[in-house]
């Protein structure tokens, strides 16, 4: 049972910390343009 | 970069903030912009042809280094690039030049775009709710495990009230959808299928919290939560295939009309937007321009493009006192007129009525899905109301356990199979489609096509080319050869332009004094002597012998003094198209032709395809009366058409297509739009729709066993949450997995139209090379 107190929280916490980022990246519109961002990583221009 | 910096020095020279706002474009382009909170502007262009990472770092670049702007970003799903910048130091216009000189057309995106953004927001919200539900699924069904596997007293209790922590936020988040339009259903005094799900999923949360509360043994969180999660898989296919049919065929719409050049009495021009435009104004309209409101010429005389509007393969003359109608194109002379309507009484806006009459009709097609829930909301109801009714008798009373029955049927009724069956269905048969070139509108345009029983076509433009291609065979010698494609070159008429690709293998002689003359032709000197291509009458003229026009002619070429060549050019077939003809004759399927040209025109293609019902010059109301004779005698109608006159026709049918030419009118009020050449893609469409039919009826008999077998369980008391979790999700992957066959099934007339694309395709590279 005392096993069960520690490894719940971290279960549902991982859970948790998944759908967070999920959310995270759907606000900063990483889910607009999907094709877009397939292709941008074939730039390879190194301007910084 | 260096070729744009040259010419950002340039634009900084003319940099004078007095001129920025003047033109017309830069009017139109400022009309259709945001101005942002911090005094920055938002604008946004639709690129259709940007398709990969050059492209987008190419775009991004350039016009990043125009110096007035503040940030670019392309979108490279959506076609478009969101462009921010000052408009106080700077032209809007500049950004489609520095496109145009990358290589890509753009176009500003209209107002219609708004619809599209809304959908966007929705499918995010979508997206949203069908991670927090499938999050919570997996977690939920993990606790869940553990209580089927033999977890008791407090541990089952904490694991169900864990679950319940999480499928409360849960259903808020992941069933709103589904109760927002179960409640639109039932204020309208409709029942939808959403009535169901979403009375499914609160009782059974509510039951499962009585049951924690409770201590009680058996909660069914897990199948309330992956109900939802399978459900929203389904909506969110159904949205995601719809934006992005929306935007396939948004890209490929041009600038409309906005607006004119008005004159005043001292001869002065003045931009003038659509709407405030008055009757008896004079406006002017250069060459390549669309007339914006109807009105009778006052002065100055051209030949007009007349196709989208009347269904005429051939450009007509115009001179003053002719009146002209809104949407036609001016071709060579730049033409006064006087308006005799405004916006809202033109030409065009009396088609745009017309449309939306007759897409009243439409609108009360009822979708399959809509067709099942009507039978079977009202059906999962009545059964759960009966088992409620015949435990409380049998067990004198027992209200608990009665009311956990009926909620068990409640949910093992749940149209899970059936949410997905008709989205995944109709999203790989769209997919199919548009691996051939063919863009889908509406899912409910697949159920439609499949009735169909028989199908009219427009004829200039979809049975033909719409384009005029050379008909002799024998073509004159080199040095003539030469100069008539000099000549047919300096032209921008269409014909000229037909003629010039009828003689691309020859390279241009060189001529001097190149003089077009509006309505007839075009003149030049060559070795000092005059020569003339154009209307026959004009360049017969120039010769020393007398010919007889013959019949076909509809172009002349002499040099002064010489022979005469004469040209006949006419609209050709479609590719395919009497494969097509043929091809539905054999399903029994029958063609019509419906078109606004003159009859000798329309009999010579009717009869080269064997179709004996066809009719001509018929205007916009002639077709839709055509079309609504045929429906009220109970048949189905498919509509191919292309022009703004069949436009009111393409929304009445049953079901239409039109091909990318078409006018932007006619593609917003049709179905289907294809883009390749072939006809064939009409064959191609009907079949996939056919095969959709047949797939979504199997699934729909998959749910029927399904629930043929799980609701006699469920109404005697033996389903327990276990049961209920495997049967659904058993049943929704067989509907899935049944679905996804359509990827691998063949139809007809893909094989033709993938062959005959790639051999337009290998043409024009050879003629490139």
């Amino acid at each position: 049972m005392n096993h069960l107190l520690v490894l719940i929280p971290i279960a549902l916490g991982l859970g948790l910390v998944g759908l967070f980022a999920f959310y995270w990246s759907l606000k900063n519109g990483q889910y607009d343009d999907l094709d877009g961002s397939a292709s941008r990583i074939l730039e390879d221009d190194d301007e910084v | 970069m260096n070729c744009c910096a040259t010419q950002i020095a340039q634009d900084l020279h003319e940099n004078t903030p007095s001129k920025f706002a003047n033109s017309p474009e830069e009017q139109d382009f400022r009309a259709s912009s945001n101005v942002l909170e911090d005094g920055s502007t938002q604008s946004e262009l639709i690129i259709p042809n940007m398709h990969c990472a050059a492209c987008i770092s190419k775009i991004e670049k350039s016009l990043g280094a125009i110096p007035y702007v503040i940030s670019v970003r392309a979108n490279l799903s959506l076609r478009r690039v969101n462009i921010i910048w000052d408009s106080k130091i700077g032209k809007g216009t500049k950004f489609a030049k520095e496109l145009s000189n990358l290589g890509f057309e753009s176009f500003l995106s209209q107002d219609e775009d708004q619809a599209t953004k809304l959908l966007a927001i929705e499918s995010k919200k979508l997206l949203l709710a069908l991670a927090v539900s499938g999050f919570a699924a997996a977690n939920i069904m993990l606790l869940s495990v553990s209580v089927w596997s033999g977890a008791q007293d407090e541990t089952a209790k904490l694991f169900h009230l864990i679950s319940g922590l999480i499928a409360v936020p849960a259903v808020a988040i992941g069933g709103r959808p589904f109760f927002i339009s179960a409640l639109k259903a039932l204020l309208a005094k409709r029942l939808n299928m959403d009535v169901p799900i979403s009375l499914a999923v609160l009782l059974a949360l509510g039951m499962g919290l009585y049951e924690t509360f409770t201590s009680g043994q058996e909660a069914y969180f897990d199948a309330c939560v992956m109900l939802l999660f399978f459900l929203l898989i389904g909506r969110y296919l159904d949205h995601l295939m719809r934006l992005k049919a929306r935007n396939s065929v948004e890209s490929l719409s041009k600038i409309t009309t906005k607006g004119g050049i008005l004159l005043d009495e001292k001869g002065g021009t003045s931009y003038i937007s659509l709407d405030d435009i008055k009757v008896g104004q004079c406006l002017r309209v250069y060459p390549g321009e669309r007339f914006p409101v109807d009105g009778t010429i006052s002065s100055g005389a051209s030949d007009l493009d007349r196709s989208l509007v009347t269904g005429e393969g051939i450009s007509v003359r115009a001179e003053v006192g002719d009146s002209v109608e809104a949407g036609v194109l001016n071709l060579t002379g730049s033409i006064d007129f006087v308006t005799t309507s405004n916006a809202k009484t033109s030409f065009t806006a009396e088609i745009k009525n017309m449309i939306s009459a007759a897409e009243n009709g439409r609108s009360r097609y009822v979708r399959i899905a809509e067709r099942a829930a009507s039978i079977y909301a009202p059906a999962v109801h009545l059964l759960a109301l009966i088992a409620f009714v015949s435990w409380m008798v049998i067990t004198n009373g027992d209200w608990k356990s009665s009311i956990y029955i009926a909620i068990a049927v409640l949910i093992i009724t749940c149209p899970c199979a059936l949410g997905l069956a008709v989205p995944v269905v109709h999203v790989i048969g769209a997919s199919r489609l548009l691996k051939e070139g063919i863009i889908m509108r509406d899912g409910s345009a697949f159920e439609r096509m499949s009735e169909i029983d028989s199908i009219a076509f427009d004829k200039t433009g979809t049975l033909t080319n719409g384009a005029l291609k050379l008909q002799n065979t024998q073509l004159p010698n080199d040095k003539i050869s030469k100069i008539i494609s000099a000549l047919s070159s300096q032209s921008s008429h269409p014909i000229a332009a037909s003629l010039n690709a009828g003689f691309s293998a020859f390279s241009n002689a060189k001529l001097v004094n190149i003089r077009e003359i509006s309505g007839l032709g075009v003149e030049a000197r060559h070795n000092g002597k005059l020569v003339r291509l154009g209307r026959p009458n004009w360049v017969f003229e120039i010769s020393n012998q007398t010919v007889d026009l013959e019949p076909n002619t509809n172009v002349a070429f002499c040099e002064s003094g010489n022979a005469i060549y004469q040209f006949s050019l006419v609209d050709t077939l479609r590719v395919d198209a009497k494969n097509t003809i043929d091809h539905f004759k054999s399903k029994s399927i029958n063609s019509a032709i419906i078109s606004g040209d003159r009859a000798f025109l329309v009999k010579k293609i009717a009869d080269e395809l064997e179709i004996s019902n066809f009719s001509s010059q018929m205007l916009p109301a002639d077709k839709i009366n055509f079309l609504n004779k045929l429906q009220s005698a109970g048949s189905k109608v498919l509509m191919v058409g292309d022009g703004l006159n069949d436009a009111p026709a393409l929304a009445s049918a049953h079901v239409s297509m039109a091909p990318a030419s078409a006018s932007e009118v006619g593609r917003l009020a049709s179905d289907f739009v294809f883009t390749r050449p072939s006809l064939m893609t009409v064959a191609f469409t009907w079949s996939v729709a056919v095969a959709t039919k047949k797939l979504i009826q199997q699934n729909f008999a998959i749910a029927i066993i399904y629930n043929c077998i799980a609701v006699p369980l469920a109404m005697f008391g033996y389903v327990t949450p276990l049961i209920a979790a495997v049967a659904m999700s058993s049943s929704s992957i067989l509907v899935v997995a049944n679905s996804l066959r359509l990827n691998f099934s063949k139809f007809d007339g893909g094989q033709i139209i993938s062959t005959t694309s790639s051999m337009e395709q290998s043409k024009r590279k050879e003629v490139v090379t």
